[in-house]
């Protein structure tokens, strides 16, 4: 085993970072298009904005909060630093710079990938065809994913990978049920009707949940059993307890490391995240959805800080 | 022209010059090539052309490219690649090989001279001012020895080959030539587009190209670095070559790393890892000497390690190639070569020079000016093709521009004899036709020099042009050296 340079860590941690982004991006658009209708067929996008904190960005350059627009700020626009094609370049960019370190494979696909999302115009984007370029998207990402795990050779660049990949997964998995979480509130208008149910289906099915939802919970399907299930169950890949399992097991790899030994490395941040983790959805409900997913990305921004400080010795390369 | 052998060169004729793939315009094909004009001849241009579509679809597709920055966008361009190969007998590159590693070993001998006891140009060989006056001339290397007295470690010798089918020296890379990656890039490419063209041809290898630069760069290390820290250094993603860098980091296995990955500690040079800092012993740098070090050279530079120098000059660290080698790549030192090689090895130079005029002497001057139509004028320290004047091709404005601009400032001009470089068949749409080529063998010196047994096989795309750079509109072939 050998050491790795600092700058290639990072590299390798935000290449995982930004398709893991991008696929979730492509997640969200999907279902909004099912989500932003509500009963008179009128459709809001707003939430999507709000997610991503894009309101004003979004608001210079584009007049109507539509699909059309939605699609083309958060998929080709190259100046939304948010968007998916601007992601993938990052991940592309990232890639470039470790292209010596990984696989033929795994630099042509991203390369590819990215050339052909550069292609994309607004014409490919009509609200008839979105949901097909979504899943083009979402399917190009999950090549990547494939291919690196399948190539990757198990150093460091790979924990520092899957470390990337955890940490914005559980991130977007916060992201992605807080979209709903309006309708976790008591009093909401929609809770439980059919529209309701019906999102909450989406959510599940943009969430690729569906299918375990169904094994654990044949009949229900409540607002609280669909987020706890998304966040909580420990066997969804997607979910928080999942995601923190994969990031602890990604630092004890890296700790286990010759070159660092001698470093020591146990974030606060982790082990918070671990306890939030071990949370049940009545507990989470009683404090608050929007403030626990709150709490949650938070603890990952200072974990993120805390991998940087030790690993990519972000004090260092400032200086 | 001999009688084509068949319907893809029906109608190919090389037009009076030396043809890779036909030889002499008047003498019969050579031997040596027959078996690849059989193959080459029984595929219809079509299938030509639309094997060639999908090597360039896979150069874009692999990113071999090199990127072009305009205003805001990069741009990721494919070298244009000829599928048709130059090929080279085994008898031609005996004399290419020993003409190289001839040219190599009087280069590094030079070198270590001129930053030592200046013996050359004391005995008046060289003139002194063309040396200490060179702006890539390093005073601060006076003193600093080498292992081996290996200065250019990686060489590239461009050569040319005449109408009488003799390949000659055109210009001398001895800082950082590029181009290698191409080379085998190209052939590995070749071989998936065209198996039933290469296969038992004897081809001989280039894929080892990057263990050869390896040991040659462990050899050079500090002594007492027992398993030397080899890296790459690159002025990084914005660099046209970067893709070169990938290439040989890989090829090499050492980290790819950029002036702000390293720094100066404890005397020596350091790279910032994961578990904090690591001892660097071998640095093969792609950026010029000028930006190595910003507290010895240029102080602006953002790509160097400040510091480096110092650590260089304790010998504590290797660099290939060594700071200074620019003294021996100028193009007003070439018409000098010759009698370099005679001055240290005392042996005639294996590989001629192509006629040169130096401006900077009266005799040169005066016989440029009168036969600016005849001749190529280059301006001493341009590289890429830049400022080329061929005389013969010009129009009477740009004979009379090139002629004030030499008037004004000889000393930055050479004048050489318009040599009627060879041809090679090439794609060109949907015919094959001559375009013109050279070649850029490799040569890697450690405690040894050896030839990578290929080359950079460059072609002027344009039809009737001179000038193969890729800045001008020029591509690449594979290049076959037979067994």
């Amino acid at each position: 085993m050998s050491s790795l340079l600092a700058r290639f860590a990072e590299n390798s941690f935000w290449i995982a970072r930004y398709v893991e982004r991008a696929e979730n991006l492509a997640r969200i658009i999907d279902i909004t298009e099912t989500f932003a209708r509500d009963e008179h067929g009128e459709s809001d996008w707003t939430p999507v904005l709000r997610l991503h904190h894009d309101e004003e960005s979004f608001n210079a350059r584009y007049r109507k909060v539509d699909a059309a627009n939605i699609a083309r700020f958060y998929i080709i626009d190259e100046q939304n630093p948010n968007s998916i094609r601007y992601s993938i370049r990052a991940a592309r960019e990232n890639a470039r710079s470790i292209r010596h370190l990984i696989s033929l494979e795994t630099w042509t696909q991203l390369n590819v990938f990215y050339n052909r999302i550069a292609r994309l115009t607004r014409r490919n984007l009509k609200l008839s065809d979105l949901s097909r370029v979504c899943g083009q998207i979402k399917e190009g990402c999950q090549l990547h994913y494939g291919i690196a795990t399948g190539t990757l050779y198990r150093d460091q660049i790979w924990s520092f990978y899957r470390l990337g990949t955890f940490i914005e997964l559980c991130d977007q998995t916060t992201r992605l049920v807080d979209i709903k979480y309006h309708s976790l509130l008591p009093r909401a208008p929609d809770v439980g009707t059919a529209i309701d149910v019906a999102q909450w289906n989406a959510l599940l099915r943009s969430a690729s949940a569906y299918h375990g939802y169904r094994r654990v919970y044949p009949q229900e399907m409540t607002p609280a059993t669909v987020a706890g299930f998304i966040l909580l169950d420990p066997r969804f890949a997607r979910s928080i307890p999942h995601c923190v399992r994969e990031i602890r097991q990604s630092v004890m790899g890296l700790l286990g490391n010759d070159e660092l030994k001698h470093l020591s490395f146990a974030p606060k941040a982790l082990d918070e995240l671990g306890e939030l983790a071990g949370w049940d959805i009545d507990k989470v409900i009683a404090f608050g959805l929007h403030e626990y997913l709150d709490r949650v990305q938070l603890k990952l921004i200072e974990l993120g800080e805390a991998i940087a400080d030790t690993f990519f010795l972000a004090s260092y390369s400032t200086s | 022209m001999a009688a084509p052998t068949s319907e893809l060169f029906s109608d190919y004729n090389s037009g009076g010059y030396y043809c890779e793939m036909f030889g002499a315009p008047a003498g019969r094909p050579p031997a040596h090539t027959e078996k690849i004009r059989k193959r080459l001849g029984r595929l219809k241009c079509a299938t030509l052309k639309r094997r060639a579509s999908a090597t360039d679809r896979e150069l874009f597709n692999l990113g071999i490219t090199f990127t072009v920055y305009s205003d805001k966008n990069a741009i990721d361009r494919v070298l244009p690649f000829d599928v048709i190969p130059r090929i080279i007998s085994a008898a031609d590159w005996k004399t290419i090989e020993s003409g190289c590693i001839q040219r190599v070993t009087a280069i590094n001998k030079f070198i270590e001279d001129v930053y030592h006891e200046q013996k050359i140009l004391k005995d008046g060989i060289v003139p002194a001012e063309l040396v200490t006056g060179n702006p890539n001339y390093r005073r601060e290397m006076h003193g600093i020895a080498l292992p081996f007295g290996t200065y250019v470690t990686v060489a590239g010798i461009d050569l040319v080959r005449d109408t009488d089918g003799r390949f000659k020296v055109l210009e001398d890379n001895a800082r950082t030539p590029s181009g290698v990656s191409y080379v085998v890039e190209n052939r590995h490419l070749m071989q998936r587009a065209f198996p039933d063209l290469t296969e038992k041809i004897g081809i001989r290898q280039v894929s080892n190209y990057g263990m050869k630069l390896r040991e040659a760069l462990a050899e050079l290390a500090p002594a007492g670095a027992k398993k030397p820290r080899i890296v790459l250094l690159s002025p990084g993603v914005f660099n046209s070559a970067y893709f070169e860098h990938v290439f040989l980091a890989r090829e090499m296995g050492v980290p790819l790393v950029e002036g702000r990955d390293l720094v100066v500690e404890g005397g020596y040079v350091q790279m910032k890892t994961t578990g904090g800092l690591q001892q660097v012993d071998v640095i093969y740098r792609r950026i010029d000497d000028n930006f190595l070090d910003p507290a010895q050279f240029n102080p602006g530079s953002m790509l160097g390690v400040k510091g480096l120098f110092e650590v260089y000059a304790a010998g504590k660290v290797a660099l290939a190639n060594a700071i200074g080698t620019g003294v021996a790549d100028d193009k007003a030192l070439y018409a000098y070569m010759p009698r370099i090689i005679r001055y240290y090895l005392s042996e005639d130079a294996i590989l001629d020079n192509v006629e040169t005029h130096l401006c900077r002497e009266p005799e040169g001057l005066a016989y440029t000016l009168a036969k600016m139509d005849e001749l190529v004028v280059k301006p001493v320290g341009e590289s890429g093709g830049y400022g080329v004047v061929v005389g013969p091709r010009a129009t009477k404005a740009e004979i009379a521009e090139a002629r004030a601009r030499i008037e004004a400032n000889p000393a930055n001009y050479i004048s050489q004899t318009m040599v009627g470089l060879s041809v090679s068949p090439t794609l060109v749409g949907n015919r094959i036709e001559p375009r013109h080529v050279d070649l850029r063998p490799y040569i890697i010196t450690g405690r040894k020099s050896w030839v990578l047994p290929g080359g950079l096989t460059r072609v002027a795309l344009r039809k009737g042009s001179l000038v193969v750079n890729s800045s001008q509109g020029g591509g690449t072939k594979d290049t076959w050296v037979l067994e």
